[in-house]
């Protein structure tokens, strides 16, 4: 039976999902990921095409406030917990020339 | 002892906060090792806080309805200054610059926190194993699991670390740990508590809510936790429940729907001593008066379905924000796109990863139609199917879990029999309807068995009326 996700796919969705994964994690996340496409292969005989997609449990609509200015968070609890800070700033390494 | 107890005897005066704190500190001491019910127990601030509430009695200050009442919280549930991992070790060490809205809401009511519990991490799990930092034990059976994934609180619950709990309930993760550790779980409204300062997972089905050893603690805590939140933007505009004024109302020519879908007859998989004790249920539903009949939800079988897309593909995008970056530990690399990848490689575990795979599946091109298109389409059949149903019903009933509490280790191999434990919970995170679970006897095992009834959006009192017939006649032998 061909599987409903293919190992490249897996490898593609890794890729798009910024994960390593090793050659024996690629075989083992490929049938379990297959396994539950399967399952929801039970949606594929339900006839939908009349029904309205729903995004959410209850309609929403746009919430807006006042523009007053409030309490934001204390910057220096928000740098304490950051893994690198230089100036202010979040340090990152080298991002110009990466392809 | 109770939560509204503990308040009472505090409040009057009868007891210290700092008395109360003290003994639940020593049952911490002397269960929580075979347990691990908590990833971080914060009992010297928790002796501080207790203190304030003494002094504060002393002074003859007014006092919230919570006054010295224990509480743990799930380590989703953001905490300023204090460690909010998720169980993850992507935020290993991070602590929130911000209380969720929930915790001030708790604080106002002076109840006193006494550790953040473990979870199944990000919330992704149903039995607390897929946490980094070690499985919960149920405290009934230590070889089994508590459930999940707010399996660490349920477990503090049951095992008397603190009377009260909260969790977070996406698929089922307050209802399923609460009904395989013998407590009540309550999943509100969606919109009825504030998420703000909950970690999302899938935000659309994302809702936080109390467990208790009693129906009445459960709902005094969601009483306190209720309410709109200018914060959360999915936040109903409404005050805070009142559930205990009505709570002893009766059920008297109440229309009890039985899922006839969820309850054995249409689905294969729910144990027959899980089955026997929904037949009781019933007799104690009509003993009580209510008209009690079979009900049917066509589309509900499909929910798990529907739910293994929509979750993971909301949770693909919410954990995209995890790269190392703006918080918790880095995995430095050469470049800013490989540290990202480093970083989010060693940080996150495999059910995670799973998800969040599957989830970026589910949206990718080619595929979106087929699997998160048809996903909500299905989801607003689910809806529409449970909306007739609550033509002919005020509330509706079904097990909570197919099964009662397993071993360890008995589905870790194989996520899709893990996934099949959330069947009857999902519906409702899916419509964004209040369920709850109310312990109710015991199956062959000895482990406990839970009752989930189900009501339509606000109705919150109704279904907490039925909560609390069913457990004056848990136990018993039902004639």
């Amino acid at each position: 039976m061909v599987q409903r996700i293919s190992r490249e796919e897996v490898a593609h969705v890794a890729r798009l999902a910024q994960l390593a994964l090793s050659e024996d994690e690629l075989d083992a996340f490929t049938s379990q990921l297959a396994a539950v496409l399967d399952h929801a292969a039970d949606l594929e005989a339900l006839n939908v095409d009349d029904v309205e997609p729903s995004t959410h449990p209850f309609p929403l609509k746009n919430v807006l406030r006042v523009d007053e200015p409030g309490e934001d968070f204390n910057i220096d609890e928000v740098f304490e917990v950051a893994p690198k800070v230089e100036e202010s700033q979040f340090r990152v390494p080298r991002i110009l020339g990466e392809s | 002892m109770e939560a509204t107890e503990i308040a009472k005897k505090v409040l009057s005066g009868e007891m210290s906060a700092r008395s109360v704190i003290e003994q639940h500190i020593e049952i911490i001491n002397k269960i929580e090792p075979d347990v691990n019910a908590f990833n971080l127990v914060t009992a010297e601030q928790a002796l501080i806080d207790a203190d304030e509430i003494d002094s504060k009695i002393a002074s003859g200050e007014t006092l919230g309805p919570l006054a010295g009442v224990p509480i743990s919280v799930k380590d989703n549930l953001c905490t300023r200054g204090i460690e909010t991992t998720c169980s993850s070790k992507i935020l290993e060490g991070w602590k929130p610059p911000y209380d969720a809205t929930v915790i001030e809401k708790l604080r106002e009511a002076g109840a006193i926190i006494m550790g953040k519990t473990n979870l199944d991490e990000f919330a992704m799990g149903s039995s607390t194993e897929n946490s980094a930092f070690g499985p919960t034990r149920n405290p009934h059976n230590l070889e089994r699991v508590p459930g999940g994934s707010s399996g660490g609180s349920a477990a503090a619950v049951a095992a008397g670390f603190s009377p009260l709990a909260l969790g977070s309930d996406t698929g089922g993760s307050i209802r399923q740990p609460a009904a395989l550790c013998g407590v009540v779980g309550v999943k509100p409204t969606y919109g009825r508590v504030s998420r703000y300062g909950l970690v999302a997972f899938a935000s659309s089905l994302d809702q936080i809510g109390p467990f208790a050893n009693t129906v009445s603690d459960a709902a005094l805590t969601l009483e306190v936790i209720s309410g709109h939140d200018p914060r959360d933007s999915t936040s109903i505009p409404e005050k805070p429940l009142d559930i205990s004024g009505v709570l002893n109302q009766g059920i008297e020519g109440m229309r009890i729907g039985v899922i006839e879908e969820l309850s054995g007859k249409g689905l294969g998989g729910i144990s027959k001593d899980v089955i026997s004790r929904v037949e009781e249920a019933i007799k104690v539903f009509s003993n009580a008066g209510a008209d009690v009949e079979s009900a049917s939800v066509p589309a509900s079988i499909y929910g798990l379905s529907a739910y293994y897309v929509i979750a993971p593909a909301e949770a693909s995008s919410n954990l995209s924000r995890y790269d190392g970056i703006r918080f918790g530990p880095r995995t430095e690399a050469a470049t800013t796109a490989e540290t990202m990848t480093a970083t989010r490689t060693k940080g996150f575990g495999d059910e995670v990863k799973r998800r969040i795979m599957l989830g970026t599946y589910a949206l990718s091109a080619g595929y979106y139609d087929a699997y998160y298109g048809k996903s909500q389409r299905v989801r607003t059949l689910i809806m529409n199917d449970f909306a007739k149903a609550y033509e002919k019903f005020d509330i509706l009933i079904s097990p909570t879990s197919p099964t009662t509490a397993f071993p360890l280790g008995d589905k870790t191999e194989d996520p899709m029999q893990m996934y099949l434990q959330d069947v009857c919970t999902i519906p409702s995170n899916l419509t964004g309807h209040p369920a709850m679970s109310v312990p109710f006897g015991s199956g062959e095992d000895g482990m406990p068995v839970g009752i989930q009834i189900l009501a339509p959006a606000m109705a919150e009192r109704e279904m907490f009326q039925a909560a609390k017939i069913l457990e004056s006649e848990s136990g018993k032998d039902i004639e």
